[in-house]
């Protein structure tokens, strides 16, 4: 694990977009583990998702609407001659549909054995982070599901919450409803 | 030549995947002999006996000690049966199904990389050991030839330190060569060993013009000085020992004592003055350097052959793997879309360049469609692989049921695609054990009573019709039990217990969740596992299952199924800004209806009459919340569509777009099933669009009316009201009218 | 040297066995499912160096394919080697006795395969 650090060092500022590599990842020889996320943003707050899980990252296209499913689910697209569902994140977290542009990106991503896609507002960084740095989610009487997150981080005083993909698009849990969004925003 | 590359584990997959076919095989042969007992025909216990064979050198090369010993023993007993040394039994052909079991779940078992310890394995085993050994009075087992033995011995021997000297006397018996052995490869050998010295005895050579080139005439004495062991230098001889007289002898490892003297012979050479050079005047076989080798060309000898070379067959077949097909057929599919985006495209441009396109787009789409046919015909498998394991269950299960049963199958050479047989079998055996558990009288004298015979038949046919196959379980049984049904069907809440119902629809009910007629959960078809749940998988496939029935005379369930579930003729719909497809094989005709024909139910249903028939509308914007649809049906389009039972209903469209063949692709391999879609497909634009299932709709429908119904709160039977007479009364139509008023509620 | 070798078995397994430890050898293989089908081969393959058969096939089994071959004018002098089990010591005796050149007992290791070929092909 330890031994790839270098390669990502070379390989971050081409894969960015966003302003620079955060401070938490030096290059100095640390033993620590570490674990890379892409993070993106919904409104004002970024989430993160372990790079390892993504497959691809790619602008909003019109999908296909499934009849009668949630309202996050936006309904299924052609990823190379795969059905791909896409759900709204945003919508997802209970803060309505987002408005889908050109400018909007899905981020398709590797669930178990499944392959969904995430749209999001915009893909902002790829971020190192030790994995001591990963805070627990606080348990904030109610109004942060901590099931949908498997995690917080703050870098340069920015908090990314980091998604547990495998439960938020657990079908069976997806119809409890979910205010996790509501709370980080908060 | 060493060869490190060699894994075994490479060989694996071949091997289970060979390990699967074989036991298909031999459970195809243990059928018949199960059914014939009386007429076993040898080929199928030499084919039988071939499978446990081919498994076990497989397992042994693998390590499978469990299966190699299982399958050395069951092995035996066959090969006793087929020499006919052990006679054979009903109750031996059952043992044999009870080994076979136990070889299919030990070959499962090494794939898992466990160990089996169950008590039916062992008793199994016991007992094929007690019938081989009880038959076996006649023949003693032939034990292992001593020159048999493998050489592991060497190292158990260690190599002496000292070298010894071995005196060899080789001579060729005439056939050496007709054997293909060559005594230069065991000089070539032994010189390989030690210091090799080698005196030739030609004596024996006759005159040149009696010389026959495959026949050995020459011995030789071979002095070897080797640190190897006796059993080495025996090794060398391994093949020939049988074709020459082979004398060895080893002088004692004291290097100062005469070993030459100790021979009998001075190794002197004999008689070389009259060797004529046969070797050396006749050509060199192709490929051959030895000249000790004469070559067979030219030699009328009496080796010739009487009559020409035997006839080979070709093989017919290449076995290929599962993944290729799999992938070429997806690629085909994507052939097609694009083949149908880039048809689009061309209908688009003005017509003075579309005209020059078109001639070649047509043959494009042929060649396309051929293609696609090909390669869907190469997964084309004989459903026999699933009929195979029905003999079987029909006899345990008639045994465990206490009835007498005879089965009798056709069409097992009907063909279908690999994934729809592999989604067979369990609703088979399902309406199988359904018609016997519940088809079949009690007993044989029940039967008697009504003058059928006692034993009963069950005949399982396969057939194609109309781009589908049908699988027809039927039995000469005593019929559904409406009354039992019906009433059945109200105690569990299925019904109203006032509900009007065909006699069709009765027996459809059988198909209803939660329904089971069998008083307890029995043994053969409970397990809490009912039709409806067949019907469900049926129904997920793109299939139908019906069952007609006759009281007293017997029940016959009919499944069909798409001959394949990887592409389908649909046709593409749209229904305000969203399109869907339809299959083809399911739509009878689509029509724009005139109001008179429209008539609105107060349960809020539409249904409309079609030459003297009433269909009910299914309105597929209300069921998907389309919002920009077409609502009025006079203004839409209906597309008539059968479902389960015949039956039909009439899908609300906005238009219809045109006819394609369509790869099906997999909703649920990311995602969830959802009501009234049976999968998606993309269309030649690239964009998904949803397949629908009608039987699904249908089902929706129903139940959006039901809600409605309760909201109303009130009993409702207006429908005689509602409806006005069928514009043509035959009396079947009056039936399916009826059917129509049943559904209706 | 390279030789051109049949390798008749009616398992799949065991042929890719054959097979594959002969080719990572240099050798060439042709493969065959029984004895008709190695029979048909053999017509059509001019020159064959080495025939290892297996002895229980369907169709046409390892002993009759020797026999054959034995009979057969362009090819009666080709090393044959029969697959046995260590099981079946008889086996190998009813080979030699329709002319089989030797025996390789299953289940075998590549480098004894590749010796016994060696000890019956120049």
């Amino acid at each position: 694990m330890e031994s790839n650090s270098p390669m990502v060092q070379e390989k971050m500022p081409v894969a960015l977009s966003s302003e620079g590599i955060p401070e938490v990842y030096s290059g100095s020889a640390t033993a620590q583990e570490q674990i890379q996320f892409i993070t993106f943003t919904i409104g004002k707050q970024e989430y993160g998702v372990d790079i390892m899980s993504v497959r691809e990252i790619k602008g909003w296209v019109e999908t296909t609407l499934l009849p009668n499913t949630p309202e996050y689910m936006r309904g299924v697209l052609n990823l190379r001659g795969v059905i791909v569902p896409i759900f709204d994140l945003r919508c997802r977290f209970g803060q309505g549909q987002t408005d889908a542009t050109k400018m909007h990106v899905i981020v398709i991503i590797a669930v178990k054995s499944r392959m969904v896609g995430i749209l999001v507002d915009t893909v902002s960084d790829i971020l190192t982070v030790p994995l001591n740095d990963i805070r627990a989610v606080p348990r904030m009487e109610r109004l942060i599901d901590e099931e949908y997150l498997s995690g917080l981080v703050t870098i340069n005083e920015r908090m990314v919450a980091l998604l547990n993909e495998e439960r938020l698009f657990d079908t069976q849990l997806i119809e409890d409803g979910v205010t996790a969004g509501r709370a980080l925003e908060a | 030549m060493s060869n490190n590359e060699f894994n075994l584990d490479q060989f694996k997959a071949t091997y289970f995947e060979e390990c699967a076919e074989l036991l298909i095989d031999a459970e195809t042969r243990l059928a018949l002999l199960q059914q014939h007992p009386d007429a076993v025909d040898v080929e199928d216990l030499h084919a039988i006996f071939r499978v446990v064979h081919s498994v076990k050198g497989g397992a042994g090369a693998f390590s499978f000690d469990q299966l190699v010993g299982f399958a050395h023993i069951y092995e035996t007993l066959l090969d006793k049966m087929r020499q006919g040394t052990i006679a054979i039994t009903e109750d031996l052909i059952t043992l044999l199904l009870a080994a076979n079991d136990i070889l299919t779940r030990l070959i499962q078992a090494a794939q898992d990389g466990v160990t089996l310890t169950d008590s039916n394995l062992l008793d199994i085993t016991n007992q094929l050991k007690s019938f081989a050994e009880d038959g076996s009075h006649k023949q003693q087992e032939k034990p292992a030839p001593p020159s048999s033995q493998e050489p592991p011995q060497q190292e158990e021997q260690p190599a002496p330190a000292r070298k010894s000297h071995y005196t060899i006397r080789f001579s060729p018996k005439p056939q050496l060569f007709q054997h293909a052995n060559e005594p230069l490869l065991l000089v070539r050998e032994m010189k390989q060993l030690g210091e090799l010295s080698t005196t030739v005895n030609t004596e024996n050579l006759p005159n040149i013009r009696k010389i026959e080139p495959d026949i050995a005439y020459f011995s030789w004495i071979f002095e070897l000085v080797t640190d190897r062991s006796l059993a080495d230098v025996e090794e060398v001889f391994e093949f020939v020992t049988d074709d020459c007289e082979l004398e060895i002898t080893v002088a004692t490892p004291e290097p100062a004592s005469a070993g030459l003297a100790s021979s009998d012979e001075p190794p002197h050479t004999q008689g070389s003055t009259d060797a004529p050079e046969v070797p050396a005047t006749s050509p060199v076989p192709e490929g051959k350097a030895a000249p000790l080798s004469p070559p067979p060309e030219n030699i009328p000898g009496p080796l010739q052959p009487a009559g020409a070379p035997p006839t080979a067959a070709k093989v017919s077949s290449i076995r290929v793997d599962l993944d290729r097909v799999d992938r070429l057929v997806n690629m085909v599919g994507e052939l097609v879309i694009t083949q149908a985006m880039l048809k689009q495209q061309v209908d688009n441009l003005p017509p003075e360049f579309a005209q020059y396109m078109s001639k070649g787009f047509e043959d494009l789409g042929m060649h396309t469609r051929e293609i696609q046919e090909s390669v869907m015909a190469v997964r084309m498998q004989p459903v026999k692989s699933v009929f195979s394991r029905i003999p079987r269950l029909v006899r345990e299960l008639a045994t465990k049921l206490n009835k007498q049963v005879e089965l009798v199958t056709l069409g097992e050479h009907t063909e279908v695609d690999k994934t729809v047989i592999e989604q067979l079998a369990d609703p088979l055996i399902h309406m199988i054990r359904n018609s016997l558990d519940h088809g079949i009288e009690e007993n044989a004298e029940a039967r008697v009573a009504v003058g059928k015979p006692s034993k009963a038949t069950v005949t399982l046919s396969a057939e194609h019709r109309s781009g589908r196959i049908h699988i027809i379980v039927t039995d000469d049984g005593r019929g559904i039990n409406r009354e039992r049904v019906r009433s059945k069907a109200i105690e569990k809440g299925v019904i109203s217990p006032d509900s009007a119902l065909s006699d069709e629809e009765i027996d459809d009910l059988i198909f209803s969740p939660g329904f089971s007629t069998a008083d307890e959960v029995t043994d053969v078809s409970g397990r809490g596992v009912g039709m409806d749940v067949v019907r469900r998988n049926i129904t997920n496939l793109g299939g139908r299952i019906a069952v007609q029935s006759i009281p007293g005379q017997g029940t016959k369930f009919v499944m069909s199924l798409p001959l394949t579930l990887a592409v389908l003729d649909g046709m593409i719909v749209s229904v305000g800004r969203e399109k869907f497809v339809i299959s083809l094989t399911s739509i009878i005709e689509s029509l724009r209806p005139a109001i008179k024909d429209l008539h609105h139910l107060s349960n809020g249903a539409t249904v409309v009459a079609i030459r003297g028939e009433y269909v009910r509308l299914v309105k597929l914007h209300k069921l998907f919340k389309i919002t920009d649809a077409e609502k009025d049906p006079s203004k839409a389009l209906v597309v008539i569509a059968e479902i389960e039972g015949g039956r039909r209903v009439g899908i609300l469209v906005d238009e219809l777009l045109g006819q394609q063949q369509v790869v099906i692709k997999s909703l649920e391999e990311n995602y969830d099933p959802v009501e009234g879609i049976s999968a998606a497909t993309i269309l030649g634009n690239g964009k998904v669009a949803l397949i629908l299932d009608v039987d699904g709709l249908n089902t929706m429908a129903k139940a959006e009316i039901n809600e409605l119904i309760q909201e109303k709160q009130n009993d409702y039977h207006p429908i005689s009201e509602a409806l006005p007479p069928p514009l043509i009364g035959t009396h079947s139509i009056e039936e399916q009218r009826e059917a129509e008023i049943a559904e209706c509620n | 040297m390279a030789l051109k070798v049949l390798a008749v078995d009616d398992s799949k397994t065991m042929r890719d066995m054959v097979s594959f430890t002969l080719r990572s050898a240099g050798h060439d293989v042709i493969e065959a499912s029984d004895g008709r089908d190695a029979l048909s081969k053999l017509m059509g393959s001019g020159r064959v160096d080495l025939v290892i058969t297996d002895v229980n096939m369907p169709n046409m089994d390892g002993l009759a394919l020797v026999k054959e071959i034995r009979a057969n004018p362009t090819h009666r002098l080709t090393p044959i080697l029969v697959l046995t089990t260590e099981a079946d010591g008889a086996k190998k005796e009813e080979g030699r006795a329709v002319g089989a050149t030797g025996w390789i007992v299953k289940p075998f290791n590549p480098e004894k395969l590749l010796q016994v070929v060696q000890k019956v092909c120049p």
